[in-house]
């Protein structure tokens, strides 16, 4: 088994390596028998955008989600910052996918925000002045503060993906783990989420992001992680996003040709 | 009719069937809410019938009428029907809702035949058992009432206390799971809760129609407010309500059952809910889009904003 790894960047060594902000070894899940996520290791480094890429069933959610803890894993081992992810939940930031909860839930924007700074509150201790602060911060930087009372529902489905982002953003975390935060939003959904994208990065922050529109990869991703059930390929975009990687990631199913103007893609 | 009312009011014996009553109704539309939004309205209706079995066998074990006997045998029912449920989504390919089915008819079943065999048997004839089909307040005793009152009491102290986690739960479990909260063990209280009530309110609106107390109020409170703590502080005081309404209505027509009764009542809260609610009701939606339609057509059906 080849550990492939996103450091080499920044030149690490072996023992620092160890508090790099996700490292995952070997990574295996299965539902009813049949594996959905393979003998997956890859390590990110800090300060990174990654984009997470493959086709449809390609195990991409399952991959997030398992390096959580939300799915058992049959095999391997997930390190966060050098600590196991119950040790270190605080520093994870998550946002599910849109479509995993009911918006007809009754409560409004500001309220699901507060969600966020739920994990540092415990189980009794009450969101308080500072917490409404953050969470209104958060609203503000995802350009939702003027919806803080709007109720969920009434939201659109981009605002809707702002508010999910704004929450984990309450979270105050080092490492986020996106799950699609650009499927199915409009052009200013998509402007305001790729500059607050650029903007943890610049904090030093790293974000995982499950992607699918292959003509933007380029664009918002520093490094990619071409997963098919079995990591393809992982490193820098300039590295490994390019025409034969990408055969091999969505095999039969794209035709994939590399012209000057950059990737061409084409369903098969 | 309001001289009846009047003395029922006035006997004390039905005045602590009503306090009964009410509390039962608090506690199940407070508790109610949550399943209800959790999509699993349906587990009070397992639960309750459920719990027929476990009463029987409660019977047939001591030979005598208790509460109390009655009480541990719905809950150990009732228990073992949520492990039944669990078990069978957990190592099948069956959802949730028909692994409910299959444990609600499988627990009836056995709970009809053995009430079947015990009023067929010497002493059945006295055993009142069959009154736990569709409940009979009547038969509650004070004592009845202060362990409803302590189980209400239990049940608000904790969904005030837990509250925000309830409430995360409920909307976004995978996101409180990866936050590190023990979404498996308060998924578990807020079920056992649920247990407990549904098993307390047996005795007064019976096994059939116990569910209709935990899911009727919260949906008709859901058309008043937007906002989860309302809902259930709505959704609370329509059941305590009903069960008001239940227990006076059935005292006035003898042999008439509290149970049914008592849902008629929530019924009502529901239907007056769904038609005359600010924004959600029907007849808001309907003057909203009549308003829209004027608007357009005042304007020429251009928009010049």
């Amino acid at each position: 088994m080849t550990h492939l790894s996103l450091s080499d960047p920044i030149a690490v060594t072996d023992n620092n390596a160890m508090a790099m902000p996700l490292q995952v070894t070997g990574l295996t899940v299965a539902y009813h028998k049949k594996p959905v996520v393979q003998d997956v290791s890859f390590t990110l480094a800090p300060g990174r955008l990654i984009g997470l890429i493959g086709p449809n069933g390609a195990g991409k959610s399952t991959l997030l989600k398992a390096s959580l803890g939300l799915v058992p894993s049959i095999a391997g081992d997930v390190k966060v910052y050098g600590k196991t992810y119950q040790q270190h939940r605080k520093k994870i930031g998550y946002v599910p996918q849109r479509e995993s909860v009911d918006w007809d839930f009754p409560t409004n924007a500001l309220d699901v925000v507060l969600m966020g700074t739920y994990g540092r509150l415990g189980w009794f201790r009450r969101p308080g002045k500072h917490e409404h602060e953050t969470a209104m911060e958060c609203l503000r930087k995802v350009g939702m503060a003027d919806y803080a009372q709007r109720q969920i529902s009434q939201l659109s489905g981009g605002q809707q993906q702002r508010i999910f982002l704004a929450r984990a953003l309450a979270q105050q975390a080092q490492l986020y783990l996106m799950d699609e935060p650009f499927a199915g939003v409009d052009a200013t959904t998509e402007k305001a989420i790729i500059s607050l994208l650029e903007q943890l990065k610049a904090e030093g922050k790293t974000v995982l992001v499950v992607h699918h529109d292959l003509s933007t990869v380029e664009a918002y991703f520093d490094d990619v992680l071409l997963l098919n059930r079995t990591l393809i390929g992982v490193g820098a975009v300039k590295d490994i996003f390019n025409a034969d990687m990408l055969q091999q990631t969505y095999g039969g199913k794209m035709a994939v040709l590399q012209g000057k103007e950059g990737i061409v893609l084409a369903g098969k | 009719m309001w001289n009846t009312i009047g003395a029922l009011i006035l006997d004390p014996n039905v005045r602590w069937i009503i306090v009964g009553c009410m509390l039962l109704g608090l506690s199940s539309g407070v508790i109610g809410s949550f399943m209800v939004l959790r999509k699993q309205s349906l587990i009070g209706d397992a639960l309750a019938h459920a719990a027929l079995p476990g009463i029987c066998i409660a019977f047939m074990l001591s030979g005598v009428k208790s509460t109390g006997g009655f009480f541990i045998g719905a809950l150990v029912a009732g228990v073992l029907a949520t492990f039944g449920i669990r078990w069978i989504t957990q190592y099948s390919r069956i959802k949730q809702d028909a692994a409910m089915g299959i444990i609600l008819s499988f627990f009836f079943g056995v709970g009809v035949l053995l009430l079947t065999h015990i009023q067929h048997s010497g002493d059945g004839g006295q055993s009142g058992l069959d009154k736990y089909l569709f409940g009979q307040a009547a038969s509650m005793m004070q004592s009845d009432v202060y362990v409803l009152a302590g189980i209400s009491l239990l049940m608000i102290v904790i969904c005030v206390a837990l509250f925000r986690l309830f409430k995360l739960i409920s909307f976004d479990p995978g996101f409180a799971k990866g936050m590190g909260l023990p979404v498996a063990f308060l998924e578990q209280l807020l079920l056992l809760l649920t247990v407990i009530i549904v098993v307390a309110g047996i005795q007064a609106v019976g096994v059939v129609l116990m569910s209709a107390l935990l899911i009727t109020p919260a949906i008709a409170a859901r058309f008043w407010t937007d906002r989860l703590h309302i809902m259930v502080m709505v959704s609370g005081i329509f059941g305590a309500l009903s069960g008001l309404i239940g227990t006076l209505w059935s005292g006035m027509v003898s042999q008439l059952p509290t149970g049914p009764v008592t849902v008629l009542a929530a019924t009502v809260f529901f239907a007056i809910s769904a038609l005359c609610a600010p924004r959600r009701g029907w007849l808001a939606k309907l003057w909203s889009r009549k308003q829209t339609k004027e608007q357009w057509q005042r304007q020429g059906g251009i928009s010049h904003e």
